[in-house]
């Protein structure tokens, strides 16, 4: 871009500034650093980005390497989804609250699970105490899922759910549904969480060891390849390795580590990387420090297309794309002076927007006290809204691009996600370093380093270490009632009263087989869960073959 | 009621805060360990050692289950480096003992190394009296397993079980000599993974070319604790060993050794205790030092000096 | 030579979210305690069982799930039952200010919320045990 003389000149000038820069007083901070830990130069210019290869590198948006964006209009064809989770108490509340949302016009439901059914265990289980339908709708049966999606017609909406151990069985759930309103499996649109691999990682609401979690989703894939095509079959997570201390470069890393682990278990299962990897979807944070995100976005994009077209041979276009969601940090939140997570919250989903996003969830300021109120939910829908229709960002595409900091900060991070995903292969791949806790003693060491240096106060955050007020805050409680956990075990007790016992016995028998020989586990599942079989029952059909997962060692 | 009668009443939470006592060698567990030996009825001990990532806890885990299935009471005892500066430690071994039923009444009791190096806390060999007094019959004790020579386990313990993994082919490189002397089983653990069969192998040719001979053939075993493989084989061995010391006299033996060093530590820690009152108390030392520096001593007369000093007090 | 401070640091009910909770482990660690982590999803039972095997000090636990008016109250009514009442019991997690007023009723010697800093946490701790020191007779 620069010829090698005026660089030579510029150099010369440069060290100039920077002596005079150096007389001048700077503030006390004893280091100038990104939120992880990086540090930054005072001044950024044509020296700081290699843009010779500005093709190869940074490019037009909808086209390889795909730097500027996967789409090649992007917000001005279509506007990131407002893509607001929720999830609560019983099934019949849940219908209602998607009835609702439907009214006003939503055309996606994103369905929140409660902890039980995440982790695979049924609303009588005694691991379930406290949390049915606390933190999502608590679901044991299909007759559950058919409560909730009651009047709903699944062939005009498109569902996400965000479940992961047991995703088969909830996908299951939603086809046997949806065929008995006489929705076929292939006019079903819709979207798993369905990553287990961030699961050991940093989320760790795991049930089986690392290799069958992987023969599941795989199994999962091929079937939805075969009668499932509108599925999106993973939605690749860094939110949760960010959420559990990760800097940036470890989330980008990581996560994209776990996405090639995908692509690489499909293939080795005889899947076409054409066919299954335009069904692979990522999830990202959106952390506090602004320009990182925004770099950790574009260099995300750039990795993926050039891993999926060189390392995986993946011919199409639309194998190469890295399309995402994005979430502002919960992590970031603070329990003091609650209203400034407002401004926290948009500053982030700006930086989402910039980057590229393809959805966005925006968090309420009160997320750190307990369950948001709905003015908080409010609140955090209006961000986006006011991002999206006020502040003027989505004129133009990608327009952070040719900033010297930022493309330097791109450049970055991607060299620091290749390091390593070296030291990964290295260590013997993905599943090797989560069963030797690799990742997740990197994510504790930068946890504490980060609340070290907030304790030191290298780090201020406001409102906790500086800016600090006395003060009584008054945020209005929601309580999910106790009774939905009675209720729920009660009708859980009708279904196994009134289904056919030795049916269903037997079609878990089957399972059983099923996972010990080579069968589509998906396929088996699917029959379970049409003679209503529990979640609990299907998860346990399996257990002993595929056997239960420990957390490694921490230090 | 004095914690020692409850402790005789049965109580688990006086045990648990006996063995605090004795670890944090509180003022009078010297006359609480005597009484409790009284007490004592030969407990059975269990060691495992064996390189990091070795899948120990996991073993200790189902060993103790099988071992509680059968009737036995059983308690179990795992260490972990503390750390050298600070003084803390992390103890996460009950993170890999889930598995055992919390009624099944197996006692778990962690414990840092507080500065010993041989793979155990100074204390644990005493721990052991107690549990011994309050009737367990079994005890597994798990070592630090950093990877170094952990030969403390010799003194704790009547069978020693080598755990490896196929993996650990160079730690064993290093170790061999010594692991070959402690070990009373080998276990192979992880042994779905490549390079199980070579290293069953080399463990096999290894202890065939052995000069010294005992009447035991310690036996190698494969094992797989993540699927709950070949476990109860393992135990079987185990026991087949403790058989073996008992039917051969070897195990009145390796108790009688174990005294004998017992009794050199009571009495090296009462002399040490006498030292430092005596000899290193009012900057003596440090005086010392000061001449040593200053070139008017050095470090051997000033010795043997200080301790002709300690001979004619006492 | 003054105890060894121990410390049982454990995750009851389903919630996977163990920053914090790593965090403070460390923290402890580096302050001279002896840590004993018994890691995520444990019961009531095994956590206090654990709690009287270990001679603990403390136990502390973090809930994020909002089941923490069911998970607390039923540790303390364990440990009361063990013979363990003198274990002080602390926590972490998102507990609303209501909440915190009825579990320190019940009994929870210390609640925190996130924005504490281990620094306080260590420091809180380290006076509380020294305040609690039993003169029970040995023999």
């Amino acid at each position: 871009m620069f010829d090698k003389a005026f660089l030579e000149k510029l150099a010369e000038y440069k060290k100039k500034w920077e002596d005079e820069a150096k007389e001048i007083p700077q503030n006390s901070r004893s280091r100038f650093m990104t939120i992880s830990s990086d540090d930054v130069e005072i001044l950024y210019g044509p020296e700081s980005v290699d843009m010779s290869n500005y093709m190869d590198k940074i490019g037009f948006p909808g086209e390889f390497p795909y730097t500027r964006g996967v789409h090649k209009t992007m917000y001005r064809s279509k506007m990131w989804t407002m893509r607001q989770f929720s999830g609560m108490g019983s099934p019949k509340q849940t219908n209602e609250r998607y009835h609702y949302l439907l009214k006003q016009g939503t055309n996606g439901l994103s369905v929140a699970f409660d902890l039980p059914t995440l982790m695979g265990y049924d609303s009588d289980s005694d691991r379930s105490l406290g949390e049915v339908g606390k933190c999502g709708v608590a679901v044991d049966t299909l007759a559950d899922m058919e409560t909730i999606f009651d009047g709903i017609d699944t062939s005009k909406i498109s569902t996400s759910m965000t479940i992961n151990a047991p995703a088969s069985i909830l996908l299951a759930m939603y086809i046997a549904l949806s065929e008995k309103k006489g929705v076929p499996s292939n006019k079903l649109t819709g979207t798993l969480q369905n990553d287990i691999l961030k699961e050991y990682i940093a989320q760790k609401e795991w049930i089986y060891p690392p290799e069958p979690s992987i023969r599941l989703i795989t199994d999962m894939m091929q079937f939805c390849s075969d009668h499932v095509p509108g599925w999106n079959t993973i939605s690749i997570s860094g939110y949760h390795i960010r959420e559990a201390g990760a800097t940036a470069a470890q989330e980008l890393a990581f996560t994209l580590a776990d996405g090639f682990q995908y692509v690489e278990s499909a293939i080795a299962a005889g899947q076409d990387v054409d066919v299954f990897a335009k069904r692979l979807s990522f999830f990202f944070n959106a952390h506090q420090d602004f320009f990182e995100e925004i770099a950790k976005y574009r260099a995300a994009r750039r990795i993926w297309a050039k891993r999926m077209r060189y390392k995986y041979n993946a011919k199409k276009e639309r194998s190469w794309l890295l399309r995402f969601h994005t979430q502002t940090a919960g992590c970031s939140l603070t329990a003091q002076q609650p209203e400034n997570n407002l401004m926290r919250t948009a500053f982030q989903a700006l930086s989402g927007v910039l980057g590229g996003t393809q959805s966005l969830h925006t968090n309420s300021m009160d997320e750190t006290l307990a369950l948001p109120s709905e003015k908080a939910v409010l609140l955090a829908l209006r961000t986006q809204q006011i991002i999206m229709q006020e502040t003027g960002v989505t004129n133009t595409i990608d327009p952070l691009a040719g900033s010297y900091f930022v493309e330097h900060m791109t450049d970055k991070i991607e060299a620091a996600a290749e390091a390593y995903f070296d030291e990964i292969e290295r260590r013997g791949g993905v599943l090797q370093c989560i069963e030797e806790g690799y990742f997740q003693r990197e994510l504790a060491k930068s946890a504490y380093r980060y609340q070290k240096e907030i304790e030191n106060g290298e780090r201020i955050i406001v409102g906790v270490n500086e800016y600090v007020m006395e003060e009584d805050i008054d945020i209005p409680v929601l309580r999910i009632d106790e009774t939905v956990a009675d209720n729920q075990v009660a009708s859980l007790n009708k279904i196994k009263e009134t289904r056919d016992n030795d049916k269903t016995k037997r079609t878990l028998e089957e399972l059983t087989e099923c996972a010990k020989g080579n069968g589509n586990t998906m396929k088996a599942i699917l029959d379970c869960v049409r003679v209503y079989a529990t979640e609990g029952e299907i998860v346990d059909a399996m257990r002993p073959v595929f056997g239960e997962y420990t957390e490694p060692p921490m230090f | 009621m004095s914690l020692y009668d409850k402790f005789l009443d049965g109580s688990v939470i006086a045990l648990s805060r006996i063995i605090s006592h004795i670890e944090n060698l509180r003022p009078g567990y010297q006359e609480l360990l005597s009484r409790l030996y009284r007490r004592t009825n030969g407990i059975y001990r269990i060691g495992l050692t064996g390189p990091p990532g070795a899948g120990k806890s996991s073993l200790v885990n189902l060993l103790a289950g099988q071992l509680a299935d059968d009737g036995r009471r059983v308690a179990v005892i795992c260490v972990d480096p503390s750390s050298p500066f600070t003084g803390g430690a992390f103890l996460g071994d009950r993170i890999r003992m889930q598995d055992i039923p919390v009624d099944k009444g197996v006692f778990i009791r962690s414990m840092g190394s507080r500065g010993s190096t041989g793979g155990l806390a100074a204390a644990t060999s005493n721990v052991t009296v107690a549990l011994d007094a309050f009737g367990f019959d079994t005890l597994i004790i798990e070592t630090v397993g950093v990877g170094q020579m952990e030969l403390d386990i010799i003194d704790a313990c009547d069978t020693v079980v080598v755990t490896l993994v196929p993996e650990s082919g160079d730690a064993i490189q290093a170790l061999k000599a010594g692991l070959m002397e402690i070990a009373d089983v080998f276990a192979v653990n992880k042994s779905d993974r490549a390079g199980a069969e070579q290293m069953l192998y080399d463990l096999k040719s290894a202890l065939e070319m052995r000069t010294e001979k005992s009447k035991w053939e310690v036996p190698v075993i494969a094992t797989q604790a993540l699927h709950k493989k070949n476990t109860e084989e393992l135990l079987r061995l185990i026991l087949e060993h403790k058989s073996f010391l008992e039917t051969s006299g070897q195990l009145s033996h390796i108790r009688g050794l174990q005294l004998q060093k017992k009794v050199e530590t009571v009495i090296t820690r009462l002399v040490f205790r006498d030292i430092s009152s005596n000899i290193l108390s009012d900057g003596v030392l440090e005086k010392a030092v000061d001449k040593i520096m200053k070139g008017e001593e050095d470090p051997y007369s000033a010795g043997m000096r200080l301790y002709k000093r300690f001979k004619l007090g006492s | 030579m003054a105890d060894k401070i121990r410390v049982l640091l454990a995750k009851p009910g389903l919630d996977g979210h163990d920053r914090g909770i790593k965090v403070i482990a460390a923290a402890f660690r580096d302050a001279g305690f002896e840590v004993i982590y018994t890691g995520l999803r444990q019961t009531p039972e095994q956590i206090v069982t654990a709690a009287i095997q270990e001679d603990v000090d403390a136990v502390g636990v973090s809930i994020l799930s909002g089941a923490h008016m069911i998970l607390f109250p039923a540790i303390l009514e364990l440990l009361k039952k063990e013979g363990g009442e003198d274990i002080l019991l602390f926590g972490g997690g998102i507990i609303s200010k209501e909440d915190m007023v009825d579990l320190k009723k019940a009994g929870v010697a210390k609640l925190y919320t996130p924005g504490a800093t281990t620094t306080e946490i260590v420091d809180w701790l380290k006076s509380a045990v020294k305040d609690k020191k039993s003169d029970e007779k040995i023999l």
